[in-house]
């Protein structure tokens, strides 16, 4: 494969406006940085001397700690700024926020957003890298990376599977990108939920449709299971969690019944006993946890590939070197 | 170098290690990718021909430890670094590589062995030192002196990876 077709150019916004070629060799990439996890100096010193600022404008744990954890292996500085502690509360724009970062010398933003959007607005006014941790209903596409990648791991390839996607759909960047990508490498998709939380015309992506969480049971051999989340409860899209449970939950009577094993993801955080029940969460065939694991390899290629893939570098190794 | 003189020149190499290290115990040989490491898989043959035993070998990728990623950009295929269950703590490393130029593949390998654990000793192999150094780093244990002009390309083809083995210099342009 050729570098050229590796490129991720500037910033990561989605995984819609990228190729197959680009998303497996994300996937590539993200194999060897595996190990480096593993090692006892968990260190490499590939982004030594970049600044890279996390940028959270909402609430997240393992998403932000995921990316910390691949800058720092791979030896970059890091600052995190959340929303509640910035000069947000004070008023200040998000593009005034990023000009005074930008004016203390920084390299690249990593940013969580609660409007769609946000990722490619900033993008397309700082010269940093911009990698999109999650833009209000968008996408989130380093979580797209790591489910493809954990799916890949356990099936051995991506082209031809089955991958269900239950719950929350309307509101979910994590759909989203998951959609885009699988479709890209070759998967059939299809969503399953109660209709207020499936956007209107979702068929209109290429995925297929199911109302009962039996039907995308019985359908599929991967099944990415989507938090509920709670406030949803309040704007009426569900009458109560406990019948959101007794119809759509993913418990292991109704895997039982699947004519084949079925693996098991699921984003997090997890509402235990809500959209997944807890024996299936731990059961054999959940990798969970396989996901968080793999968060950190795919975040540090995203960041690799970046980091060398800015216009100046690019021109620089036109120059060439030894 | 033909596939013969190729083999003359490892199986010395062999020696020479054996030699220094007084027997085949706890030397480890670490080669660098992508031909460094099979040249080590070579090399760990004739040891054992020379009256050693199998020694524990090792991969190195030093593509994370290059000093060149903001002038050239990633490399495309970034590889697996593999080393000995037992690791290298306290151990003779022979580190191996096919050629050694400038010498800047060599301080990358360096930093990540220091990365890995402590060796009692780090020993540099290689099959063809051509010059043309610019830092400050010498072989141990040289297969072949070649004197290049800066326009030559020495390359070092190893089965699986080329057809044959042999040592071929080539005209036209820097080592990539």
């Amino acid at each position: 494969m050729s570098p050229e077709s590796l490129s991720l150019g500037k910033d990561l916004i989605g995984l819609e406006s990228l190729s197959r070629d680009q998303i497996r060799g994300i996937l590539d990439t993200a194999e060897p940085f595996k190990e480096i996890s593993e090692r006892a100096i968990k260190k490499v010193p590939v982004l030594r001397g970049k600044t890279i600022v996390n940028l959270f404008f909402e609430p997240s744990t393992r998403t932000r700690v995921s990316f910390e954890f691949a800058e720092k292996r791979l030896s970059a500085d890091t600052v995190n700024i959340s929303a509640s502690g910035s000069s947000v509360v004070k008023g200040e724009t998000l593009v005034d926020m990023a000009r005074n970062l930008e004016a203390m010398r920084i390299d690249m933003v990593v940013m969580r957003h609660g409007a769609s959007g946000a990722a490619r607005f900033l993008a397309e006014r700082i010269p940093s890298n911009v990698v999109n941790a999650g833009d209000g209903r968008h996408e989130h596409p380093t979580q797209g990376l790591l489910d493809m990648l954990t799916i890949r791991d356990h099936m051995g390839q991506i082209e031809g599977l089955k991958v269900g996607i239950v719950g929350d759909v309307l509101h979910s960047r994590v759909a989203r990108s998951n959609i885009y990508g699988l479709l890209k490498l070759g998967a059939e998709v299809a969503v399953c939920g109660p209709r207020t939380l499936l956007p209107m015309g979702i068929e209109e992506l290429g995925v297929e449709v199911f109302s009962r969480v039996e039907e995308a049971i019985e359908w599929a051999d991967v099944l990415n299971v989507l938090r509920l989340q709670l406030e949803r409860m309040e704007g009426g899209y569900v009458p109560s969690l406990r019948e959101y449970n007794r119809i759509y939950g993913v418990s292991s009577a109704r895997l039982e019944r699947a004519p084949r094993d079925i693996l098991i993801l699921h984003p997090g955080p997890m509402n235990r006993g809500v959209e997944i029940d807890s024996d299936v969460a731990d059961g054999p065939h959940s990798v969970i946890l396989n996901q968080v694991t793999n968060g950190v390899a795919v975040r540090m290629a995203v960041l690799y590939l970046l980091a060398g893939g800015a216009p100046d570098t690019a021109e620089a190794a036109k120059k060439g070197g030894s | 170098m033909d596939e013969a003189a190729v083999r003359r020149a490892l199986a010395r190499i062999a020696r020479e290690i054996l030699e220094r290290n007084g027997g085949p115990d706890g030397l480890v040989l670490v080669g660098i990718r992508r031909r460094g490491d099979l040249l080590a898989r070579l090399l760990q043959e004739e040891i054992r021909e020379a009256g050693g035993h199998d020694v524990p070998l090792g991969a190195l990728d030093i593509t994370l430890y290059r000093d060149d990623l903001a002038t050239v950009g990633p490399r495309p295929l970034v590889g697996e670094t593999q080393l000995p269950p037992g690791g290298i703590d306290g151990v003779n490393v022979i580190l191996i590589d096919d050629v050694l130029y400038t010498g800047r593949t060599v301080r990358a390998a360096l930093n990540e062995l220091a990365d890995y654990g402590r060796p009692a000793r780090i020993v540099l192999c290689v099959l063809v030192d051509r010059g043309g150094r610019e830092i400050p780093i010498q072989a141990d244990i040289v297969g072949r002196q070649v004197e290049t002009l800066g326009n030559q390309r020495v390359e070092v083809r190893v089965p699986p990876l080329d057809p044959y083995l042999a040592v071929e210099l080539e005209e036209g342009g820097r080592d990539p």
